[in-house]
């Protein structure tokens, strides 16, 4: 009876099953994902000692160490000298900026563990040998052997990569700074043996740069305060956490997205299965009432054949829910290694385990039983003398579509269809819900695009419209202005001043900088998600609404700066202005206004440039080799790199989410053509006998599902929207936020999906209506 | 009274028809013969089984027989395809079911309109109602309708695009003596009003004398045929 039921639902049991295994390879694809991701840091972390706060600074003398060791809470210390320089990469045209970082020349346990993955590590005493991170070898294709050009310190020098190795601080390898996207050929770590380093920096007995972790228990944030304390006098910018610290905070965000769309995206299928369970099953047991009843009457109870509907669900669920399973898996493990290409881990182990399975398979039998649970209990309920008469005909009487004159007016079809519906709208409602989600579903996976596509066009087009932008070593004096605008290809040329600091109002504290622009500056200007750009304010800081929520201040608040160089002055500047960008925490103000606070003339820190594009790789030979230049970010290259990295990291989830909501959508209106040709078989025979034709009955019963499709779309698109906005908020970090933008081609889109796959599923089930049986309807009461 | 001398509507020549139920092999017409004249009421009598519903099946375009031709004026049948069949239906046959067949989520106007809205020179559906003496009911549903009312709806149904022959399939079936004799009352009056040939399967003999000519089957075969010297009025039948 089992297998005879299952063989007689195959279509409607198949629908479901894809749906399931839908939801499944969804859950134990993002589980398993999110496992491996987790399992993987943790690893990484704890096997190469990756430190837990870290401090930059200009020049600390090595006896501080002990100090710092001294510290309370204090587990282990590493110190280091750091410097960002432009390198010259063969085959590269631009410049690139390089991170070197000192390493002790002898190998020996220290935090920030390399893994060496090819070659040696360097050669104590010889100078120029370097090891670079992986990212940035393969982009530019180098192998130990190969020499790069670099300014150190304004001297030019040659380096060779003796070998390529990875560090669990640079995971996810971003230069930070306002770029916030990998560009492996043009940022990179380069590991130098210190006793070479240190003398080019002059920090013979001195480091820049410090990394420590804690021991069990002890309090980050004293630490941090400590740490703080005996460092001011060397220029600190401050120290911090993990939390703050670029790539592991990328890697953490990442992590808690992956968990959220672990959570929410199952639980919609789930609930859509449940919803198939109950629509088929309830009709089922309408259909078997005859047979339910000869069954009781025989003497079965009312449990046995209430089990029998309860185990059909579960019939139907499992071959969905096993192959979700399969797909799951493999589905997580393309995605484990698409993580591969962002974040470089020295193995990253791809964990499915098999209780991902058994929750999978438990919250699948209970959603399907959830949903077979009103079918059965309607089984349970029916009495046996009642369950072999047949069901009563349905009864239609007169409602508000009668009296408000629209019956009247309207054609036949569309009477029969609004009255159906209207018969039962508890079960209209259920499917416009069910098609509503896959309409959802498809508008989320567009948001995406479209939001990153507005977060790229607020960075690269409006709020930085400048070609080049170039960083000095230290900040220069006003004539460096005179001297970038006369660097060859320059059109146009504006200058910035960039200052580290401490933000507080309150008790809150957030380490950020401020960009001093010129006020008639063109080439960067702040730009909220609505793409207006704003000028620097004379009276104020222009504040990011992310950073403005941070510190819980709004404009006409007074912010306290601690700047962090220099002098180290304190002062209290009024929030001007805010603005919703979507990257970084900014804070920005008149360059003029900035300067007078510091007391220290017209210092810049860079400069923006407009470049003629003619002239742009004379420029770039030249930056090379410019010793007061650490740093060169060129527009294009970044805007490129950001495209093809997103290009790679969303296609395989849209196109995988795609399937999914055709999936639904076809699931949705399939069941619901077949329950309806089941329930007016008789009626859309009837129809034949009287001389209408296949098309013509195919249009009273395919009619009704497109009605519901028709209407339950603008509600998916506001279901889209409403989760996107929710959406956009739960992945929003202080990193970036995700402004909620939808376009109306991605409406479309979801809307030509979603009725493309209606059209397919009604495809299907005219085929059906072709074969209907003329002759038993003569015979045979409904 | 019809004339055999006019018009053949329907031309049945040696007709049979034989289809598998499981492995067994059905005969459920053999060697089938007869006309059907216009304006004729005609009372195809017979057991379960004897092969009538086969026999109106053909004749209403709904099945195709195994052997033999059906003519219907010069259209052949036995040839026609699913799409010809269907205009066939949709142009020249009234259908009257047993079970009434009614849409449930249409009104008793909005039924009839149903089928006038795709015929060619249809009646007006109130029109039809006013026939069958429902004009009362036009905007009731059928589930607020009697059975009788609802076989008067499905005549009205029938008749409203005026086709050239009705076939009714156990008309009174599931209806009461006194209902039942309403509707025979129907459809005799639509026949003799509108002068559509009028095909009635049935079991029940007593229903015979309205007929100008009654047809007997059994196992498949016609086994009796004769003509009746006058019709009785449905009022004076008795079962």
């Amino acid at each position: 009876m089992l297998r005879r039921d299952l063989w007689r639902l195959r279509g409607q049991v198949l629908a479901i099953s894809l749906v399931v295994a839908c939801a499944v390879a969804s859950y134990v694809a993002m589980q398993s994902t999110y496992r491996s991701l987790l399992l993987s840091r943790d690893d990484y972390y704890a096997r190469y000692r990756f430190a837990e706060v870290f401090a930059r600074f200009k020049r600390a003398p090595e006896q501080l160490t002990d100090e710092i060791r001294r510290i309370p809470g204090v587990a282990a210390v590493q110190t280091r000298v750091v410097a960002d320089v432009i390198l010259d990469v063969p085959g590269l045209r631009e410049p690139a900026t390089g991170r070197l970082v000192s390493i002790p020349e002898r190998r020996g346990p220290i935090l920030n563990d390399l893994c060496l993955r090819q070659g040696r590590y360097p050669e104590a005493g010889r100078s120029g040998e370097v090891l670079a991170s992986e990212a940035f070898a393969t982009a530019n294709r180098l192998r130990p052997g190969a020499r790069i050009g670099a300014v150190i310190n304004g001297r030019w020098q040659e380096l060779q990569v003796v070998g390529v190795a990875l560090s669990p601080e640079y995971v996810y390898e971003v230069r930070g700074g306002g770029s916030l996207f990998p560009d492996n050929k043009r940022f990179g770590v380069l590991w130098m043996g210190r006793g070479a380093l240190a003398p080019a920096y002059n920090m013979e007995g001195a480091f820049n740069d410090l990394a420590l972790t804690l021991s069990r228990g002890a309090s980050e944030a004293e630490v941090i305060d400590a740490v703080d304390r005996l460092l001011a006098p060397y220029g600190s910018l401050g120290a911090y956490g993990r939390d703050e610290q670029l790539s592991s905070r990328f890697l953490s965000d990442e992590i808690a997205q992956n968990r959220i769309s672990a959570t929410y995206v199952p639980a919609i299928f789930l609930a859509i299965v449940a919803f198939l369970l109950h629509m088929v099953l309830s009709r089922l047991v309408a259909m078997q009432r005859n047979q339910i009843g000869l069954l009781k009457a025989f003497g079965y109870s009312s449990g046995t054949i209430g089990r029998h509907y309860l185990k059909l669900a579960c019939c139907a669920v499992s071959g969905g829910a096993l192959a979700g399973i399969a797909a799951g898996w493999y589905l997580g493990l393309r995605l484990t290694m698409l993580y591969r290409d962002f974040y470089r881990f020295p193995l990253l182990r791809y964990e499915a385990g098999p209780d991902v399975a058994a929750i999978a398979l438990g919250i699948t039998f209970a959603a399907a039983l959830a949903g077979a649970w009103v079918a059965a209990r309607q089984a349970i309920a029916l009495p046996p003398a009642e369950a072999m008469r047949p069901e009563l005909p349905a009864v239609f009487r007169s409602g508000l579509f009668e009296l408000s004159g629209l019956a009247r007016i309207s054609s036949s079809n569309v009477r029969m269809i609004i009255r159906n519906i209207g018969r039962r709208p508890g079960k209209a409602c259920l499917s416009m819900a069910g098609i509503a989600c896959a309409v959802a579903i498809l508008v989320i996976g567009q948001f995406f695009y479209d939001s990153i596509d507005r977060m790229i066009r607020i960075q690269f087009e409006t709020l930085q419209r400048e070609d080049v932008t170039i960083t000095f070593t230290d900040p220069r004096s006003s004539k460096a202005r005179q001297e970038v605008a006369k660097l060859p290809a320059v059109l146009r040329s504006e200058t910035f001043r960039s200052v580290p600091v401490r933000m507080i109002s309150g008790h809150r504290v957030k380490r950020t900088e401020i960009t001093g622009l010129e006020p008639d500056g063109d080439l960067r200007r702040p730009t909220g998600s609505d793409l207006h750009p704003v000028r620097p304010q004379l009276e104020g800081m222009v504040l990011g609404t992310a950073l403005a929520s941070v510190l819980e201040v709004s404009p006409g608040d007074l912010v306290t700066v601690e700047v962090q160089e220099g002098a180290r002055p304190v002062f209290q500047v009024p929030v001007a202005l805010l603005v919703d960008e979507a990257i970084g925490l900014s804070a920005y103000m008149d360059s003029d206004a900035l300067n007078r606070l510091l007391d220290e003339g017209n210092s810049v820190s860079g400069a923006f440039l407009a470049v003629d594009p003619k002239g742009a790789d004379h420029l770039y030979t030249l930056l090379k080799r410019t010793p007061a230049v650490s740093g060169v970010a060129i527009r294009e290259t970044m805007l490129a790199s950001v495209r093809k990295l997103i290009a790679e990291s969303l296609t395989i989830t849209t196109s995988v989410l795609m399937v999914f909501s055709c999936i639904i959508a076809s699931g949705m209106v399939y069941n619901g053509v077949r329950i309806s040709l089941s329930e007016r078989g008789h009626e859309l025979a009837s129809l034949r006998v009287l001389g209408f034709t296949h098309r013509e009955v195919s249009w009273v019963l395919l009619g009704e599902q497109a009605f519901l499709t028709c209407s339950a779309i603008p509600f998916g698109w506001g279901l889209g929207y409403a989760l996107s906005a929710y959406l956009a908020g739960r992945m929003s970090t202080e990193l970036y936020r995700m402004p909620l933008v939808i376009n109306s081609g991605s409406y479309a889109f979801s809307f030509l999906v979603v009725a493309l796959a209606a059209l397919l599923s009604g495809l299907m089930v005219y085929g059906r209506i072709r074969r209907l049986d003329l002759v038993a309807v003569l015979k045979t009461r409904e | 009274m019809v004339n055999e001398t006019g018009e053949a509507l329907f031309h049945v020549h040696n007709v049979s028809k034989a289809y598998l139920m499981g492995d067994v092999e059905v005969n459920a017409l053999r060697g089938i013969d007869f006309d059907l004249w216009g304006g004729e009421f005609v009372v195809i009598l017979g057991a379960s089984g004897s092969g009538k519903s086969t026999l109106l099946n053909i004749l209403g375009g709904l099945d195709v027989p195994t052997s033999g031709e059906v003519y219907f004026r010069d259209h052949n049948l036995t040839a026609a395809g699913e799409a010809a069949l269907t205009a066939f239906r949709r142009e020249h046959v009234g259908f009257v079911f047993q079970f009434y067949n009614l849409i449930p989520s249409l009104t008793a106007l909005e039924n009839v309109a149903l089928v006038t809205e795709i015929a060619d020179n249809p009646m007006d559906p109130a029109e039809a109602l006013a026939l069958v003496g429902l004009q009362e009911r036009l905007q009731h549903f059928p589930a607020q309708l009697s059975g009788g009312e609802q076989q008067r709806i499905a005549i009205a149904r029938a008749v409203a695009k005026r086709p050239e022959v009705l076939l009714c399939d156990e008309p009174t079936g599931a209806l009461d003596y006194a209902t039942g004799r309403v509707v025979l009352e129907v459809l005799e009056r639509v026949n003799r009003e509108l002068g559509t040939i009028t095909a009635v399967i049935t079991h029940n003999a007593a229903i015979a004398g309205m007929a100008d000519r009654v047809i007997r089957l059994s196992s498949g075969r016609i086994i009796e045929e004769h003509r009746n010297p006058g019709r009785i009025a449905p009022a004076d039948l008795s079962w």
